[in-house]
């Protein structure tokens, strides 16, 4: 089996653009950007303004693209101008795509409108019908479909060795870093860009969290805080895209290693009391970790927080422990990328030699992923 | 002697297959009517249509499920063809010993999940998400929200069957069926799992999203005649029908597989997949990315061109997509391609979008199983740009060892895969 590496990290978030940002934002410490009022009682992380032309050349493009379509296809060029492989077109033009996503936004005054109208009309189904085909923007679709985000990647990047998309929220994170990871190791392919991106600034995104009872309405707290107070995640918006590759791959182009994605595991637990320390204690021994460093992807959510503390006493004695929740918020598809980008610019920074990032979806799904010094 | 293909990797065996289409319940019902030349496209009763551009699609409409929803139909269309597949396989039927990758559609609440909300909200002036996000607030719609995420009718699936680890959700647009197998392929050869359950899967023709895809001008309007409108190849094709499908095939390594003594319904001998940056929705005017996944294919496969029997195709019946097609059929298969029978499906049971890749593997299987290739029906008017034997109209018999099948999608999808009756040479 091959070592597979990072060579590229790109990522965006409420603590800023690059790697540097957040590992500054993680060393300064204090509570993360958050915008309570927009959503009011939802607290959100708010990614900052960009200068989309910087990674989106084209307006075009930026048009046919809604915002978190747009956060990863900035985050990818980040990526790809950190593995120095922005400009070689051979590469790109075989480099495989793996992205974790879940779908875009929708024209939330249309869905107003019509939610209005539909109260009053005499024939509802024909008014639907009548609004969504006069109302709806045809390319807002486009926006809209899951595997698009890889799509525009392959459009404004070149990247086009083929592209799949995982679904399937925290999980699709976890399984797109450990499918891409078996694919380098096996020989199969040689590089990858693998991410994602999530915008937590839409209400049909707080819509579905809030009926199912698992969002934080109160001012920020760390997520290690919330569960004694009845618990909650805080949704954030930002993407986080790596480049993987062989080692052999990456020395062959000359490109530095940051850290090596030395295991991913996931698994997927049938949820109840203590199963989520149990997951965590079987991923962490089929990863053989030994970490001196935790980037937990935990939510704050009453029960699986508690849980996941609890394991970490267990597999991670000793280590420091940094929350991406308490950095960026929860990230969602793009948590477990966001973890491993933080966790490889510590190693790359000397101030840890082994980590494990974990990621305990809010729902369903257990994963761990390991990272060792390049 | 393990069983490898010439790479030396373990060969992936075909050990059951299951379908539910418009045409009928089990792959049988729709093998029957797809070589009889029949059409599953019928009126739209599920929803008004008045106001619509297009009235007509595949709807399944004997498989009711509650609430209606496309991430209901598309749970239940994906557990009848995967009790199907399974049971055919001998394997176990709620412990899977292998993986579960699974093709869905992307899923979204729908407008009458939304009216609900807007009605217990109270509001009776001017709706806002403001009042739906209150109404989510008093607990009384908990269970939408495992409803409405992604990752649900794979957890679901996972569940019934007891498939081992975290299953894939996945989407390549009108592509994914065929990336759920090559996942599942790619898994048994290195070695990771013994068996896998792939599956694809499409409950999702409700007004929103065929009025997305009308807006885009994909769907065909010839609604008079709702069997005589997906006319793949033919010069007056002017869109594709959405159709809703669920099919299943079980993998596993053949080594295994023979082992247990299990019947061997064919090989998946080869995957090809090539990204294309051109554009959104259309594909590289030089066909090049479809050349490259279907070149790829017969490479993985260990087979020349000249060894296709035959090509089920992606042939959506929109005018871009059959051109394409051809075209780059044409560039790999060079003067034989006039003569290789090349159908699509979709003539009878629509495009069904998420799972048409795996409803198409089902059938590649089952045309080298019997020794029959289903017809590409409502061709009456060649086109004189497609110059290609389209199997027009009836069912043709034929020994048929290897098949090519075709899947592109939206986002510059483009994924083959070639299915063998043995492993060349064998």
């Amino acid at each position: 089996m091959r070592d597979v590496v990072i060579t590229g990290i790109g990522l965006v978030s409420s603590a800023g653009e690059g790697l540097e940002a957040h590992l500054t934002a993680l060393a300064r410490g204090g509570a993360p950007n958050t915008d309570a009022a927009t959503f009011e009682p939802f607290p959100v992380h708010p990614v900052g303004a960009l200068e989309w032309d910087r990674q989106i050349p084209k307006k075009s493009d930026q048009r046919q693209m809604e915002a978190w379509q747009k956060l990863g296809c900035y985050a990818a060029g980040l990526a790809l101008d950190a593995a120095g492989a922005k400009e070689d077109a051979a590469l790109k033009a075989r480099m495989q795509l793996i992205v974790s996503a879940g779908g875009g936004e929708r024209d939330y005054a249309v869905d107003g409108q019509v939610l209005t109208g539909l109260a009053k009309a005499d024939n509802p189904g024909v008014f639907l019908n009548e609004r969504l085909m006069g109302d709806l923007r045809p390319t807002l679709f486009l926006a809209q479909l899951s595997n698009l985000l890889a799509g525009n990647i392959s459009i404004v990047h070149g990247v086009t060795g083929a592209s799949r998309t995982f679904m399937g929220e925290e999980s699709s994170g976890v399984d797109a870093l450990r499918i891409a990871r078996e694919r380098i190791a096996s020989g199969q392919d040689d590089i990858f860009l693998v991410g994602g991106a999530y915008n937590a600034e839409r209400p049909d995104v707080l819509l579905i969290y809030e009926m199912g009872g698992f969002l934080w309405k109160k001012p920020y707290r760390p997520v290690w805080e919330r569960p004694a107070d009845g618990g909650g995640m805080i949704l954030g918006s930002g993407a986080c895209f790596l480049v993987l590759e062989s080692r052999e791959h990456a020395a062959s182009r000359g490109a530095k290693p940051v850290a090596a994605l030395a295991g991913v595991a996931s698994d997927r637990s049938r949820r109840k009391a203590g199963s989520v320390e149990a997951s965590l204690h079987a991923l962490s021994r089929q990863l053989n970790a030994r970490p001196d460093l935790v980037i937990s992807g935990a939510t704050g959510i009453k029960g699986i927080t508690e849980d996941e503390q609890a394991a970490l006493k267990d597999v991670a004695p000793g280590a420091a422990v940094h929350a991406t929740g308490d950095l960026v918020g929860h990230t969602m598809e793009a948590q477990p990328a966001t973890g491993v980008a933080l966790a490889a610019g510590l190693i790359a920074e000397g101030r840890a030699g082994e980590a494990l990032v974990t990621s305990i979806g809010h729902w369903r799904g257990e994963g761990a992923i390991r990272l060792t010094k390049a | 002697m393990a069983l490898r293909d010439t790479q030396g990797r373990p060969l992936v065996a075909v050990t059951g297959i299951g379908t539910v289409t418009s045409l009928g319940q089990g792959k049988d019902d729709t093998w029957a009517a797809l070589t009889a030349g029949r059409s599953g496209i019928h009126r739209i009763n599920r929803f008004p249509t008045e106001g619509l551009r297009t009235t007509i699609a595949g709807t399944i409409d004997s498989v009711d499920v509650e609430p209606f929803c496309a991430p209901m139909l598309s749970e239940r269309l994906a557990m009848l063809a995967a009790e199907e597949a399974v049971g055919q396989s001998g394997l176990a039927q709620e412990d899977f010993p292998g993986a579960l990758f699974i093709a869905v559609p992307p899923v979204e609440m729908e407008w009458p999940q939304r009216e609900a909300l807007a009605k217990a909200s109270g509001q009776d002036g001017d709706v806002t998400y403001k009042d739906l996000l209150k109404a989510a607030g008093t607990g009384r719609f908990r269970p939408w929200h495992d409803l409405f995420i992604f990752g649900t009718v794979a957890d679901r699936v996972a569940d019934r069957f007891g498939t081992r680890g975290s299953p894939i959700s996945l989407s390549t647009a009108c592509s994914s069926g065929a990336t759920a197998i090559q996942l599942g392929v790619e898994a048994i050869r290195r070695g990771e799992t013994e068996a896998a359950l792939c599956i694809g899967t499409d409950g999702s023709v409700n007004p929103e999203s065929l009025i997305r895809f009308s807006l885009l001008s994909a769907l065909s309007t010839q609604n008079e005649n709702p069997e005589g409108a997906s006319k793949p190849f033919s010069k007056n094709r002017d869109g594709f029908v959405m159709g809703e499908g669920g099919a299943a095939l079980v993998l596993e390594n053949a080594d295994s597989a023979r082992a247990r003594g299990a019947t061997i319904l064919g090989y998946v001998l080869g995957c090809g997949e090539k990204g294309d940056g051109f554009h959104r929705t259309r594909s590289s005017p030089d066909g090049m990315p479809a050349i490259t996944a279907i070149r790829q294919a017969l490479e993985d496969a260990g087979v020349v061109p000249e060894d296709i029997d035959y090509i089920n195709a992606h042939g959506t019946s929109t005018p871009e997509n059959d051109k394409m097609e051809a075209m780059s059929c044409t560039a790999v298969f060079g003067e034989r391609m006039a003569g290789l029978p090349i159908s699509s499906n979709k003539s009878m049971i629509g495009h069904t979008l998420t799972a048409a890749g795996a409803v198409e593997a089902v059938m590649s299987l089952m045309t080298i199983a019997t020794g029959r290739i289903p017809p590409t029906i409502n061709y009456q008017v060649p086109d004189p740009a497609i110059p290609l034997d389209v199997v027009p109209n009836v069912a043709r018999d034929a020994r048929v060892n290897y098949v090519l099948s075709n899947s592109f999608g939206f986002g510059g999808q483009n994924t083959c895969l070639v299915f063998g009756a043995e492993p060349k040479g064998a």
